[in-house]
C-alpha cells in the first residue's frame, strides 16, 4: 500500500506547477493517513538524495516541489530563457527589510534604508514578492506591507522562520 | 585632506546616506562603535560638496544624515557634566541605525546567495514563452503589418488570368481552421508560404489568410519571423 501510495504522490509531485502541502496531499488521498504521507515525502526526498540525479525535494511555502539541482542550471538554462531573477541591490534590501521586520510599514523600512523607497515598493508589489496586509490605524493610515508565498518559493523557503535570525545573519556578516 | 581622498565609485553615489557613511567607516578602518566622528563628519561633507561640484542632484536625505552628523559632532564637543555620566554617547543615535542597516545589507546578500528559483533552480512546469531558441535562429514576434506585407506578396504571385471561378463548394473560414489544424497536427511548424499553394484561386488564399488571423487571434498559433531570412513560420501551440 505504502509503495502505491508513495508513487500517487511521485506523480502528483511531478505534474503539479506549484509546491504540494501535505494537507493538500490529503485530501486528494483521503485513504491515506497524514503521518503516512509524511513518511512517504520524507522517503521520496532521501530517495532522490541517495540517487543523485538531477532533481530534488525541496520543502517551500509550506509544501513540496521537485525541483532540479542547482549543479546542473547552466544545462536548463540553454533550453530554456528563464524570465531572469534580477533585481537590484536595493530592491533586495527592501525585501530583506520586509522578510524581517513584517509587518512593516513604508516610513519604517526608509528610516532603516534612509532612502526613499516608493518606487522599489511598487516594483515588488508589481513581481508579487510582496503584498499589502492593510492599513495602519496612524495618521495617514500607512500601508503594511509584508512578503508573498511567491517570496518564499522564489527563494527556496520553507517558511519566514527558514530564514536566518538576526545572530546567525550577524555570524555570516562577520565572517565576510 | 588631499583630494584623492575622495575618489570614489559612482555606483555608489546614489545609494543613500547610510551607504556612504558605511562606506566611509570601511575606507578608515575605524570601529563603527567607536566612530571618529569629527574625522567621519568632515569627510561626509566633502564628499557633498563633491557630489554638488559635479552636478549632481542631492537627495534630501543626505543632507539630514549631514546635519544628524554634525549634531553629533557639536554635542561630542560638549564637555561632559559629571552629574550626568549616565548621558548616553551621542553617536548612539547613528550606530543603532547603521548596525541595523548593515544587518540588512547582510540578509540582503543572504537572500541572494539562496538556491533562487528560475536563476539556479528550475520547476518542471516550465512555461512555453520560456523555450529559447539559439541565437542563430533568432526570431521576432510578427506584427500584422508583416502579416498582411506577406500576404499581398502571395497574392501578387498568383497569376493574373486565372480568371473569375464559381465554385459551388466553397468552404468556410472554420472549415479551412480545421484542416490548418490538421496539418499542424502532422508537423508543428510550417512557413507562411508553404500555406499557400500556387495554384490556389484568390478566394481560397484569402480564405487561409483568414483562418491565419482566426487562429491568431485565439492564440491557436503563434507567429513568428526569422531576424535574418524573413521568412515567417507558424507554431501550433
Amino acid at each position: 500500500m505504502i509503495e502505491d501510495t508513495k508513487n500517487i504522490i511521485e506523480s502528483l509531485l511531478f505534474v503539479s506547477d506549484t509546491p504540494l502541502t501535505v494537507d493538500h496531499l490529503k485530501k486528494l488521498l483521503p485513504f491515506a493517513e497524514t503521518k503516512e504521507i509524511r513518511e512517504v515525502l520524507l522517503a521520496l526526498s532521501e530517495e532522490y538524495e541517495t540517487r543523485k540525479g538531477g532533481f530534488f525535494l525541496r520543502e517551500v511555502a509550506g509544501g513540496y516541489q521537485i525541483r532540479t539541482r542547482p549543479e546542473y542550471t547552466k544545462w536548463i538554462k540553454r533550453l530554456i530563457r528563464p524570465n531572469p531573477f534580477r533585481v537590484s541591490k536595493a530592491a533586495l534590501e527592501t525585501l530583506a527589510i520586509i522578510a524581517y521586520k513584517q509587518p512593516i510599514i513604508r516610513s519604517d523600512i526608509e528610516q532603516i534604508r534612509g532612502v526613499d523607497c516608493g518606487g522599489i515598493l511598487r516594483m515588488l508589489l508589481e513581481r508579487k514578492l510582496i503584498r499589502v496586509l492593510g492599513r495602519k490605524e496612524i495618521p495617514g493610515r500607512p500601508l503594511i506591507y509584508a512578503t508573498t508565498k511567491q517570496f518564499l518559493e522564489i527563494f527556496d523557503l520553507k517558511d519566514l522562520k527558514d530564514l536566518p535570525t538576526p545572530e546567525e545573519i550577524e555570524a555570516l556578516g562577520n565572517s565576510t | 585632506m588631499s583630494e584623492n581622498n575622495y575618489k570614489v565609485n559612482l555606483d555608489n553615489i546614489f545609494e543613500g546616506p547610510m551607504d556612504l557613511l558605511i562606506y566611509l567607516i570601511k575606507k578608515n578602518e575605524v570601529d563603527i562603535y567607536d566612530i571618529p566622528i569629527a574625522l567621519i563628519t568632515n569627510q561626509y561633507l566633502s564628499y557633498l560638496e563633491l557630489m554638488k561640484s559635479m552636478n549632481i542632484d542631492l537627495a534630501g536625505d543626505f543632507i539630514v544624515m549631514a546635519a544628524t552628523l554634525t549634531q553629533i559632532k557639536s554635542k561630542m564637543l560638549l564637555p561632559a557634566h559629571e552629574d550626568n555620566v549616565s548621558e548616553e554617547d551621542p553617536r548612539t543615535e547613528i550606530i543603532e541605525p547603521l548596525m541595523q542597516y548593515l544587518q540588512m545589507k547582510s540578509a540582503a546578500e543572504h537572500l541572494a546567495a539562496r538556491d533562487i528559483l528560475g536563476e539556479n533552480t528550475f520547476v518542471r512546469s516550465a512555461d512555453k514563452e520560456d523555450y529559447s531558441i539559439s541565437d542563430d535562429e533568432e526570431i521576432i514576434n510578427v506584427g500584422l503589418f508583416e502579416l498582411i506585407d506577406a500576404f499581398q506578396k502571395i497574392l501578387k504571385n498568383i497569376s493574373a488570368d486565372v480568371g473569375m471561378q464559381f465554385t459551388v463548394n466553397r468552404i468556410s473560414v472554420k472549415d479551412r481552421i480545421t484542416e490548418l489544424v490538421e496539418i499542424f497536427e502532422k508537423q508543428e511548424s510550417i512557413t507562411f508560404n508553404e500555406l499557400f499553394s500556387s495554384n490556389a484561386g484568390k478566394g481560397d488564399i484569402i480564405l487561409t489568410f483568414l483562418a491565419i488571423l482566426e487562429m491568431v487571434k485565439v492564440r491557436l498559433v503563434r507567429i513568428v519571423q526569422h531576424v535574418q531570412t524573413g521568412i515567417i513560420r507558424l507554431f501550433y501551440d
